[in-house]
């Protein structure tokens, strides 16, 4: 106790930054927001659990949640091995590859939807080539996951690459000195040292990849327990003007995601502590 | 025994040149298949019946109402994402106050909210159910399933993007150079613009660039509440899955292509930014 609320400062601007921010947060983030919790407390916790426990929805979000995983988990693995080639192999082309990296923030998610719809479709050059191998890509979940993988392709390895040129090369060296093997020192000096940033970027990726809509939809084949995302079914919800069922799933959504960053967070705490560093 | 080791060919801190290699060959294969392949399907796809076709595609009504919509959103979106994103940074930079934490998670919000979430959000809010929707629907000024409500959604999605890349900037830099244009007699608006903008230009013009990419590219938020009125309501992603769901594969991939463009242009103008202003992004970089 005892700490203003507020220090005095002699910088002005203090009314008009302060009322930009809270304005503009409380209309366009905060208002909204607040509306959904608003409508899930008048619903009640036993209508949205009737809304949510239908085999239906626990399709949909069972299949969100799964395949985001797998993608997420996808882009872990291949985000650290690209952020190390990128940042420690010079080859032809290197500076074009590091640029394209981060074109799924770039281009639209409807436009990377159709895009790998079409690829992957039957019909499509990576599609028909599935065919012939008796593996039907688009239109099933493992269109949905391939979608995700593309959306979230960029986290991890945005997260751990400033990591990878921030390491001391003479710490591999001192590690090499003393016996080490190329691969014992990547597994027990190298990896240890970019795990809590690689944790981030899995943890952004994954929150991306449970939202994700425009790119999976056209993908996704959209059948009922089968291949509909859950924000697929909301959308689904309010179109038949079903607001309590689109509440419901919107909150079981957000509790999703922020269990998983609040999970994901203290685990990174965690990993800070053991190895003693960021 | 020999005793000397087998002279090094390569040093001890990279791998081998064939596991070099093989890395490197993954990386560009599967990048190749998950990038590039789609980077190049949509303008194989706009230009199957020729570049006339796909232009003349371009030029159709319900088109150029969509481009002039995204068009226009964007011009109110990015301005007020960039005021807020400057007035919040100069907050928690200038100042110190109670609830500096909680703000910042605040600002954070939509980061992990699916943007078909917050579309629903915008629908509670301001639907023609709500109390508040339906007294703004009474006065005349419809939010959701008009043009006001396509605004909010994109400011909504993109809503942290210049903030969280002012705010590393702005701390970093600290107050002295303020404290001192002050003491010299500048005014609030003379020390901003003399001495802050200066200091955060390239890092304002990250946020904005990345801000006005996604606003005119958001689909999810966007689909809840536009209700998809042709020539009224659609923007060009809305546009785009109009057309590709009733097979108007060209005039589709055409409009795609057009946004294809504006993200490559993005890409270029960010990755310009980065090897040209490294040191005025840095901050925002580590963090």
């Amino acid at each position: 106790m005892g700490r203003p609320l507020i220090q005095r400062s002699p910088i002005p601007g203090l009314g008009l930054s302060a009322g930009i921010t809270l304005s503009l947060l409380s209309i366009v983030v905060l208002l909204p927001v607040g509306a959904l919790l608003l409508k899930g407390a008048s619903v009640g916790p036993a209508g949205l659990w009737q809304q949510v426990n239908t085999p239906r929805v626990w399709a949909a979000l069972w299949l969100s949640f799964r395949l985001s995983v797998l993608a997420a988990l996808f882009n872990l693995v291949f985000g650290v091995i690209l952020a190390w080639v990128l940042a420690r192999y010079r080859f032809p082309g290197r500076r074009l590859v590091d640029a394209a990296v981060d074109l799924p923030f770039a281009l639209p998610t409807a436009v990377a939807g159709i895009a790998l719809t079409t690829l992957y479709a039957p019909n499509g050059v990576f599609g028909a080539f599935a065919r012939d191998l008796g593996i039907k890509i688009a239109y099933t979940p493992l269109g949905i996951f391939i979608a995700l993988v593309f959306v979230g392709l960029p986290f991890v390895t945005r997260t751990v690459q400033p990591v990878i040129d921030e390491i001391d090369r003479e710490v591999e060296e001192v590690s090499a000195t003393l016996g080490a093997s190329r691969r014992h020192t990547l597994r027990h000096v190298v990896l240890p040292m970019l795990a809590p940033a690689a944790l981030t970027g899995f943890a952004l990726s994954l929150a991306r990849a449970v939202g994700e809509y425009g790119s999976v939809i056209f993908i996704a084949g959209n059948l009922p327990m089968k291949s509909e995302i859950a924000p697929l079914l909301i959308v689904i919800k309010l179109e038949e003007f079903n607001y309590d069922g689109a509440t419901a799933i919107g909150i079981a959504m957000l509790l999703i995601s922020f269990t998983l960053l609040f999970a994901l967070n203290a685990v990174q705490i965690w990993s800070r502590r053991r190895i003693g560093h960021v | 025994m020999s005793d000397a080791a087998p002279a090094l060919r390569h040093p001890v801190t990279t791998e081998r040149p064939l596991t070099r290699w093989l890395l490197i060959g993954l990386v560009i294969t599967v990048l190749s298949i998950l990038l590039f392949a789609p980077l190049i399907a949509v303008f194989v796809e706009a230009l199957r019946d020729g570049l006339g076709a796909a232009v003349a595609s371009l030029g159709a009504p319900e088109a150029r109402s969509a481009i002039r919509l995204t068009l226009t959103v964007a011009a109110i979106s990015v301005p007020l994402n960039a005021a807020f994103g400057i007035a919040a940074a100069w907050l928690v930079a200038k100042y110190d106050f109670r609830g500096k934490t909680l703000l910042l998670t605040l600002i954070d919000i939509p980061f992990s909210v699916s943007p078909v979430v917050a579309g629903l959000c915008l629908v509670l809010t301001f639907g023609a159910h709500s109390a508040l929707g339906g007294w703004l629907v009474a006065q005349g000024h419809p939010i959701v399933f008009a043009f006001p409500g396509i605004v909010l959604a994109s400011m909504f999605v993109t809503f942290p993007f210049v903030a969280r890349e002012l705010i590393p900037v702005m701390v970093e830099q600290g107050r002295a150079e303020e404290e001192a244009a002050l003491t010299l007699g500048a005014s609030g608006w003379r020390v901003f613009r003399s001495v802050t903008l200066p200091n955060i230009r390239w890092a304002l013009l990250y946020g904005v660039l990345l801000s006005n990419a996604r606003a005119m590219g958001e689909f999810g938020a966007v689909a809840v509440v536009s209700g998809k009125i042709r020539g009224v309501t659609a923007t060009m992603p809305i546009t785009i899955e109009m057309l590709y769901n009733e097979y108007l594969s060209t005039a589709a991939f055409a409009l795609a292509a057009v946004l294809t463009l504006l993200a490559l242009v993005t890409l270029g103008l960010k990755t310009l930014l980065e090897i040209r202003h490294a040191d005025a992004l840095a901050a925002a970089r580590r963090h």
